[in-house]
C-alpha cells in the first residue's frame, strides 16, 4: 500500500511540474520575454522530441531498423496542409488526417517490409522513404518540388504542449503494459517470442504504425509553424537526423530520446552560425560518439528518480564533506 | 486418441534429409523421451512440432486437430510450449518480465485501456505480476525476480526457461536438453521437479536428453533417432538392450 | 530494334561504372557486414583527384586514373582504421551511423575547401571521337570505360581466385573466427578489401568525370545509392552479383530515360530496390541461409 501511495504522490508531482512548465512558457511567450529565435527553437525541440520518441518505439523498443521515418513526417505535413490550406477545413481535422494518413502509410509499407530482417529492412525503409519524397515531388496538386507555401501558423505553444503530452502518454503507456513487453520480446528474440505466443509480425506492424502516426503529427505541427513545406525537406537527411537523436539518447530509452532531441536541436541552433563547417563538426561529433559510446547516453535504461537521487545526493555529500 | 500424433514427418534442408518418415505419438499424461546421437535431428523434430519449420511432408495432430504448418504463436495458444537447446531467454529483461511475456496470450485488458490507464489495466497488471511470481516460486527464482535474466547462473537460466514455458499454461511441454551442463545432484533435482510439474499441471512431457540417467530414470517410453529416422521405440529396458541403439551411439562391435 | 541496341550500348558504359562502384560495396559488406555509406563519396574524391591530376599535373587519363586509385585506396584504408575498426564488435546500427557520418564528413570537407563550384574535366584529356558502325553510334569514351572496367574486373577476379590475399578475403567473409584460427590476419585482410574497393570506386569516379564532364562534392550520393542497389540486386556480398547488378542497373536506367520519362529515372532505382527486397532479398545470385534454431 505504501508503494501505491508513493506512486500516486509521484504522479501528482509530475502533473504539477508539467502544469507549471506549461504556464511558465506560455507566460514568457505572451509577455514577449521569449523572443522569436527562442520560440522557433522551442518549437523545433518539441517537434524533434515527438519524432525521436516515435522512432525510438520502432528502432529501440521493437528492434526494427527504420531509416525512412521522415517519409511519414512528409505524409503528415502534406496531408494536414491539404486539409487546412488547400481545402479550408479546421486545423484539428488536418492533424487527425495527418496522423491517420501516416498510420495508413505505415501499415501499407510495414506489412511487406517488416518480413525482412536487419540490414534488408533498413534499406527497404530507406527506399520507401525516398520513394515517398519522389512521389510527392511529382504531384502538381501539392506544388511539385516547390511544395506549398502560405500555410497559416496554427502551431501555438498550447498545441505543441498538448501534442507532446499525448505522444508521451500514449507511447510510454504502451511500453509499460503487456503489449509493450510483447514488443520488447520481439526485439530480444523473435523466435522465442513467437514460441511464447507473440505474433511478432503483428506487433512489429503495430509499433511501426503507431510510430508513423506520431511522425505524421510532427509533420503537421511543422507545416503549420514554418509557413512553407517542400518534399526535399523530408528526405533521407531528415530521417538520419531523427535516427541520430534516437541512437545518441540510447536505443530503447524514451527519456534518452527526449534528452538527445533537446541536445541535438540546441546543437544545431548553435552551429547555425558556423554554417560552412556545421556539417563537418556535426559529422565529427557523431563519429566520435559512435566510437566511444555506441550505446548512446542511457543505453536502454530510463532516467529514473533513483538515478536523479543518486546524482543529487552525490552532489550534497561532496559539499558537506570537510 | 493420443495427445500428440505425428505421421510420416519429413524435412530436408538443401539436399540433406534432416528428418525422414518420423512417426510418433504421446498419450495424455505420458512422459516420453527422444534420444539419439548428436545431429540426429531431434531438435529439428521439436522445431517442426512447434512451427518454427514447416515440414515437407507429413502431419502433426494435437488432440486430433491438424496443427501442421501453423505459425508458432498459434501452436502456443493451442497448448504446446517448449524450451531451447541453447537458452533463448529475453536477456535484457528481468526474470519476472520473461515470465510475464508468456502470460501475454491471456492479457486481461485491451491496448486501448492500456493507453487510457483505466482500472481494468491496473487490475490486470496486478494479476499478471502475481501469477508470474507464482511460477517463479515453483522454480525457486522469485527472490531474483528483478535481476536481469542474463545475470543468472547457468542452471537458474535453464530453470527460468522452463518456468517461462510453463507460464503459457500448455497441455504438452517439450523440453530440449533441460539438464545440459548440470551436475548429478542438479540433474536429480530436475528429475523430481519434472515429475512434480507433470502431475501438478496435468501435462504430457516430451524431452530430448543426452543424460541417460535422467532419460532411463524418468521416461515411460523412449524413441531413438539416428540420421533423422527412428531406429527404435519402446520402454527403457528394451532401448537399453537394443543392438542398433548401442551401435548408433558407440559404433559397431569389433569381432 | 536498332534504337534498342543503341540504348543497350549507351547503358553499358553507365553499367560498367555502377559495377565498379558496386564491387566496393559488396566486398566490404561481405567481409565486415557493413553498408559503407561513404563509398559513393570515395568515388567523388577519386573524381577530384583525377581532375587535379589532369588539370594541374597535366597527366593523361590513364595516369590520372592510377593516381586516383592509389589515393583512394589509401583513403579507404585510413577511414577503415579510424572509423570502422573500433566498431567491429559493436552493434550494426552504430557502424551504420558512423558510415553515414564519414559520408557527410567527406562531402562537407570537400565542399568547404573546394566550394560547390563544379569542376569540368578538360576535353583535351580525352578528345571525343564517335564511331559509326552498322548504324550504331559508339564513342571512344564508351570503349575506354567499358574496356578499362572489364580489365579491372578481370584483375579483381584474378586476385580473389588466384592469390593468397584473395583466399584470405574469401575466408574472412565466410567465417571470421575460423579464419583467425587459420592464422589469417583479419585486420590486414579487411584493409586490403577496403583498398581494392576504394580503388575501383576511384576508377569509376574518373570515368564519370570523363563521361559527364562535370564533378561536384555531392556527386557521390545518387550514383552511390544506385550502385548500392545494384549490389543488392546481384546479391550483397557476392562479387559476380555486383558485376551483373551494375550492368543491369546501368542498362535499365538508360532504357527508362531513353524510352520513358527522365523524371522518374531515379525512382526506377528505388523501385528495383523494393521489388528485389520483397521478391528475393538475397539477390539474383544469393542463397537463402535460414537462422539455426
Amino acid at each position: 500500500m505504501e508503494d501505491k501511495k508513493s506512486k500516486r504522490g509521484k504522479f501528482l508531482l509530475e502533473v504539477i511540474v508539467l502544469a507549471a512548465l506549461f504556464i511558465l512558457v506560455q507566460y514568457l511567450i505572451t509577455t514577449g520575454l521569449l523572443n522569436r529565435y527562442y520560440q522557433i527553437n522551442l518549437t523545433l525541440v518539441v517537434i524533434n522530441i515527438i519524432l525521436a520518441v516515435s522512432l525510438n518505439l520502432i528502432n529501440g523498443f521493437t528492434g526494427q531498423l527504420s531509416l525512412g521515418h521522415a517519409g511519414f513526417m512528409a505524409i503528415g505535413a502534406f496531408g494536414s496542409v491539404i486539409i487546412s490550406t488547400l481545402l479550408g477545413y479546421p486545423f484539428i481535422l488536418g492533424i487527425i488526417v495527418a496522423m491517420l494518413a501516416a498510420a495508413m502509410a505505415g501499415f501499407i509499407i510495414g506489412v511487406p517490409t517488416l518480413r525482412l530482417k536487419g540490414d534488408y529492412l533498413a534499406i527497404a525503409t530507406l527506399g520507401f522513404g525516398e520513394i515517398i519524397r519522389v512521389v510527392l515531388q511529382n504531384i502538381d496538386y501539392i506544388g511539385g518540388p516547390a511544395g506549398i507555401s502560405g500555410i497559416s501558423k496554427m502551431t501555438t505553444w498550447p498545441v505543441l504542449f498538448i501534442s507532446l503530452m499525448v505522444t508521451m502518454v500514449v507511447i510510454v503507456n504502451m511500453i509499460n503494459s503487456s503489449y509493450g513487453r510483447a514488443i520488447i520480446a520481439v526485439r530480444e528474440d523473435e523466435i522465442a517470442a513467437e514460441i511464447m505466443g507473440v505474433n511478432t509480425t503483428k506487433y512489429k506492424v503495430l509499433a511501426f504504425v503507431v510510430g508513423a502516426a506520431f511522425a505524421g503529427l510532427a509533420g503537421a505541427l511543422y507545416a503549420h509553424y514554418f509557413y512553407i513545406i517542400k518534399p526535399e525537406t523530408f528526405g533521407f537527411l531528415k530521417s538520419f537526423d531523427i535516427l541520430v537523436m534516437v541512437v545518441l539518447g540510447g536505443l530503447g530509452s524514451t527519456t534518452g530520446a527526449v534528452i538527445a532531441a533537446i541536445f541535438i536541436t540546441v546543437l544545431n541552433a548553435f552551429l547555425q552560425e558556423y554554417a560552412a563547417v556545421r556539417m563537418i563538426i556535426y559529422a565529427t561529433i557523431l563519429i566520435i560518439v559512435m566510437i566511444y559510446r555506441p550505446q548512446g547516453l542511457l543505453g536502454n535504461k530510463e532516467l529514473s528518480y533513483k538515478i536523479l537521487k543518486k546524482i543529487w545526493s552525490g552532489k550534497n555529500a561532496s559539499s558537506t564533506n570537510k | 486418441m493420443p495427445h500428440l500424433q505425428i505421421n510420416n514427418l519429413c524435412k530436408a534442408f538443401g539436399g540433406l534429409s534432416a528428418v525422414l518418415n518420423f512417426d510418433f505419438y504421446i498419450n495424455k499424461g505420458e512422459l516420453v523421451g527422444l534420444i539419439g546421437p548428436n545431429g540426429a535431428g531431434k531438435t529439428t523434430v521439436f522445431n517442426l512440432i512447434t512451427g518454427v519449420y514447416k515440414p515437407d511432408q507429413g502431419n502433426i495432430y494435437l488432440n486430433g486437430e491438424d496443427i501442421t504448418g501453423m505459425p508458432p504463436y498459434d501452436i502456443c495458444k493451442k497448448g504446446i510450449a517448449r524450451t531451447f537447446q541453447n537458452i533463448r531467454l529475453f536477456n535484457d529483461l528481468s526474470v519476472l518480465d520473461n515470465v510475464k511475456i508468456s502470460l501475454h496470450i491471456y492479457v486481461p485488458y485491451s491496448l486501448a485501456t492500456a493507453f487510457l490507464r483505466l482500472p481494468v489495466f491496473f487490475k490486470g497488471e496486478d494479476e499478471i505480476t502475481q501469477q508470474a511470481i507464482k511460477f517463479l516460486e515453483i522454480f525457486g527464482l522469485d527472490k531474483k525476480k528483478d535481476e536481469k535474466a542474463s545475470n543468472l547462473p547457468y542452471g537458474e537460466q535453464r530453470r527460468l526457461e522452463i518456468a517461462r514455458a510453463l507460464a503459457t499454461r500448455p497441455s504438452l511441454l517439450i523440453l530440449d536438453e533441460p539438464a545440459a551442463g548440470m551436475n548429478p545432484n542438479e540433474t536429480k533435482e530436475l528429475m523430481e521437479l519434472i515429475n512434480w510439474i507433470r502431475s501438478e499441471f496435468d501435462l504430457s512431457i516430451l524431452l530430448i536428453e543426452h543424460d541417460m540417467s535422467l532419460v532411463m530414470g524418468v521416461c515411460e517410453r523412449i524413441y531413438v533417432l539416428d540420421y533423422g529416422q527412428i531406429i527404435a521405440e519402446g520402454i527403457p529396458e528394451e532401448i537399453r538392450n537394443n543392438k542398433q541403439v548401442i551401435e548408433a551411439y558407440l559404433g559397431e562391435e569389433v569381432d | 530494334m536498332l534504337e534498342f541496341i543503341q540504348q543497350l550500348i549507351n547503358g553499358l558504359s553507365l553499367g560498367a561504372i555502377y559495377a565498379l562502384i558496386a564491387l566496393g560495396y559488396t566486398m566490404v559488406y561481405g567481409i565486415i557486414m557493413l553498408i559503407n555509406f561513404a563509398h559513393g563519396d570515395i568515388m567523388m574524391v577519386g573524381a577530384y583527384v583525377g581532375f587535379f591530376s589532369i588539370s594541374i599535373l597535366g597527366s593523361n587519363i590513364i595516369v590520372a586514373m592510377i593516381f586516383a586509385m592509389a589515393t583512394c585506396a589509401i583513403l579507404g584504408v585510413v577511414i577503415e582504421k579510424v572509423a570502422y575498426k573500433p566498431l567491429r564488435n559493436s552493434t550494426r546500427i552504430a557502424a551504420l551511423i558512423t558510415a553515414i557520418g564519414v559520408s557527410l564528413f567527406l562531402e562537407y570537407v570537400v565542399l568547404y575547401f573546394l566550394t560547390a563550384q563544379q569542376r569540368v574535366y578538360p576535353d583535351s584529356a580525352f578528345p571525343l571521337h564517335k564511331y559509326h558502325i552498322a548504324g550504331l553510334v559508339i564513342s571512344n569514351k564508351d570503349i575506354f570505360i567499358i574496356v578499362s572496367a572489364i580489365i579491372l574486373m578481370i584483375i579483381l577476379q584474378y586476385i580473389i581466385k588466384r592469390t593468397k590475399t584473395g583466399k584470405a578475403m574469401r575466408a574472412v567473409s565466410l567465417d571470421r573466427d575460423a579464419a583467425v584460427l587459420m592464422g589469417i590476419s583479419v585486420d590486414k585482410t579487411v584493409s586490403v578489401t577496403f583498398a581494392i574497393g576504394s580503388a575501383l570506386a576511384a576508377a569509376a569516379g574518373v570515368m564519370i568525370g570523363l563521361y559527364y564532364n562535370t564533378i561536384n562534392p555531392l556527386m557521390g550520393i545518387i550514383p552511390g545509392l544506385k550502385a548500392f542497389i545494384a549490389a543488392v540486386l546481384g546479391g550483397i556480398g557476392l562479387v559476380p552479383g555486383a558485376m551483373v547488378g551494375g550492368f543491369v542497373m546501368g542498362v535499365l536506367e538508360t532504357l527508362v530515360s531513353g524510352y520513358g520519362s527522365s523524371m522518374y529515372r531515379d525512382a526506377v532505382a528505388y523501385g528495383v530496390l523494393i521489388l528485389i527486397l520483397l521478391i528475393k532479398p538475397t539477390g539474383l545470385f544469393g542463397k537463402n541461409t535460414g537462422e539455426k534454431v
